[in-house]
């Protein structure tokens, strides 16, 4: 029997009356893995598109592959290059002896031993990420009668990126299940979050464990070394004294450098950006007005100064690069259901987030970072700025209207 | 009167209950929970002042000429909050100087506020006087139950006593440090409401709009 047969026979019994109707969101989810879906527009309009659902998502997903992978080597690299000055009694861990029982080593020139050595955090989260958060979206999938979709690969995929690679996996699966539930779930599901699911998260575990979200010691995954972030370092002693450490505007433009997961290569996320903008998943509109609003605010606070606080001179190019501007830009602004709806609406939604970053970063101490929560106040005034938008068209419309008559 | 001293007593506890049915008093409700102390005091606080100022009210109904009777209103309860106010300073320093406006706050306290004029200015004193306690009964099972969310899970204690010893104590409870911060109670508040939702579905409100399928269309 072929697996299509296999799926009709199974069918009937999802369907309403069936057996286990109640569970029918688990079988489409599972069908629509190996077919297309069945259900077809019966009732005008029939707008025809090839770019579903199910395509947005696996685009968005695609695009994150640069980043997975440099995800993969960077932090393997970061590891490998802390554990290799180090004496070889203080390396020790279920990671380190799997390396060596391969015979890969703790070698930062060797990309397999960089990749695997990344592998190996990378993949605990990210499965955890999948497991927890799954759990809760079939479960609300199940009770509400939703469809499973791909906005949970994306969310998840991009949950796990922004995640630093020492995070306790307890706090992982916390994290996302938070995001999932007060994110997306109680709001009605996909589509009707007006919060990105994979921010929410991620702030969850910001505020709940800021020891392990924003330290020293957390973006490189060792015991016993301490070193701070690139923002912390800019903050204090001024993104000129960034050389010192070791942190060249390349390094932080390729990827070089601690941070968070797949956050820290710039250029990667700019191949993202690419396919996205190719594929029209992403709107530039929204892209164009957080860079403006960047850097217009970044300049102008170059140009206003100050003698105590360093990060006033700190130029555009060194905070499109470092932090996660540029990750947050290209996967989380772009993000078409939170963001705005109008074409007007998206430059200003795009400035505001721009804005508020440099805001955040420059003239908020307490905050060395400020994309996430950034994105979450632009997610906040999205509607507000579509109803301006649609309201001043209205009244100019209305203009337009008495003139003629 | 169709509700025995009992069922106003009880009503407000589940079935009418001021934060989670009427959402009123959610701001203190957010300050102080951080600490079953700090709520326990507040929670007698507005019982308390829930009670005595529906009793006096009552007592006082006829005579309210209606034009001026929200200020009469405040008068006699922003004295019991006075009242209450330096209690609280003398046996219980520490705590009042947590608690700092938000005892004072309770004069704007909407469920003190919404029993007298609902309740308390058309019934007996008596009946008034149950009705208030049991809003403030109401008030504070939710605050508690707030309260022990937010201590036990943000703190690793209860009324100030170590449950689960926190990591920078040598244990292995890592605090969340999100339910120290007053926004976390929405969430439980919020979590709360859907919960009691769920259980008495008599409670949940009629939609407003309907989303239209593409069928109906």
């Amino acid at each position: 029997m072929s697996l299509r047969n296999y799926f009709h026979s199974l069918e009937p019994h999802f369907e309403k009356g069936g057996k286990y109707e109640k569970y029918y969101p688990l079988f489409e989810m599972v069908e629509t893995i190996f077919f297309t879906s069945n259900t077809v527009t019966k009732v005008a309009p029939h707008a025809r598109s090839f770019v579903d659902m199910k395509r947005v998502m696996t685009y968005v997903v695609i695009s994150t592959i640069p980043c997975i992978l440099w995800a993969l080597y960077n932090t393997g690299l970061q590891t490998n290059s802390v554990l290799a000055t180090m004496s070889v009694e203080a390396q020790s861990g279920w990671r380190i002896t799997l390396l060596q029982l391969t015979g890969l080593g703790i070698d930062p020139d060797s990309l397999i031993s960089n990749v695997f050595h990344g592998l190996l955090y990378f993949l605990p989260i990210y499965l955890t990420t999948l497991i927890a958060g799954g759990i809760c979206e079939v479960t609300f999938a199940t009770i509400r009668g939703h469809e499973v979709n791909e906005g949970f690969l994306v969310s998840s995929m991009l949950f796990a990126l922004t995640l630093p690679a020492s995070t306790p996996l307890w706090q992982v699966a916390l994290g996302i299940a938070f995001g999932v539930v007060v994110g997306k779930e109680v709001f009605g599901g996909t589509g009707k979050n007006f919060l990105n699911p994979a921010l929410t998260g991620r702030a969850f575990l910001y505020f709940a464990y800021p020891a392990y979200m924003s330290g020293d010691s957390i973006w490189t995954p060792v015991d016993g070394y301490s070193g701070a972030t690139s923002l912390g370092i800019a903050a204090a002693e001024g993104y000129e004294s960034l050389s010192n450490y070791g942190i060249t505007w390349a390094d932080a433009f390729l990827g070089t450098i601690q941070g968070s997961l797949g956050e820290t290569s710039t250029l990667a996320c700019a191949i993202g950006l690419v396919f996205l903008l190719l594929t029209k998943i992403a709107n530039y509109r929204m892209v164009i007005g957080c860079l403006l609003g960047m850097i217009i605010f970044s300049s102008f606070l170059n140009w206003v100064g100050s003698d105590t606080n360093p990060m006033f001179s700190m130029p555009w190019y060194w905070h499109l690069v470092i932090g996660s501007y540029a990750f947050g830009l290209v996967f989380m602004v772009t993000e078409p259901v939170s963001g705005s709806h109008t074409n007007l609406g998206r430059y200003i939604y795009g400035a505001l987030i721009g804005f508020m970053v440099v805001m955040i970063r420059v003239l908020n101490p307490a905050f060395p970072e400020g994309m996430m929560l950034a994105i979450l106040f632009g997610n906040i005034f999205a509607p507000l700025i579509d109803h301006f938008v649609v309201m001043a068209n209205i009244k100019r419309r209305a203009k337009f209207n008495v003139q003629t008559q | 009167m169709s509700q025995t001293r009992k069922e106003l007593l009880i009503d407000p506890l589940v079935d009418n209950n001021p934060i989670t049915l009427q959402v009123l008093g959610i701001c203190s409700a957010l300050a102080v929970t951080s600490s079953l102390n700090v709520a326990f005091v507040m929670s007698l606080a507005v019982i308390a002042v829930c009670g005595f100022s529906s009793l006096f009210i009552s007592f006082l109904r006829h005579y309210i000429p209606n034009s001026i009777r929200i200020i009469v209103q405040m008068v006699i309860i922003a004295s019991l909050v006075i009242l209450v106010d330096q209690i609280i300073k003398a046996y219980a320093y520490e705590i009042s100087k947590t608690l700092s406006v938000f005892v004072g706050l309770i004069i704007t306290n909407c469920i003190v506020m919404g029993r007298a004029e609902a309740f308390a200015m058309k019934n007996k004193p008596f009946e008034s006087f149950v009705d208030g306690v049991g809003n403030g009964l109401g008030y504070s099972l939710l605050l508690m139950s707030v309260g022990v969310i937010r201590e036990l899970f943000g703190s690793g204690s209860l009324f100030g006593v170590m449950i689960f010893e926190p990591v920078s104590n040598g244990g292995w409870y890592v605090p969340n440090g999100l339910l120290l911060l007053p926004p976390s109670a929405f969430f439980i508040i919020g979590f709360i409401i859907w919960g009691v939702r769920t259980w008495k579905k008599s409670q949940v409100e009629a939609r407003e709009y309907k989303i239209q399928t593409l069928e109906e269309h």
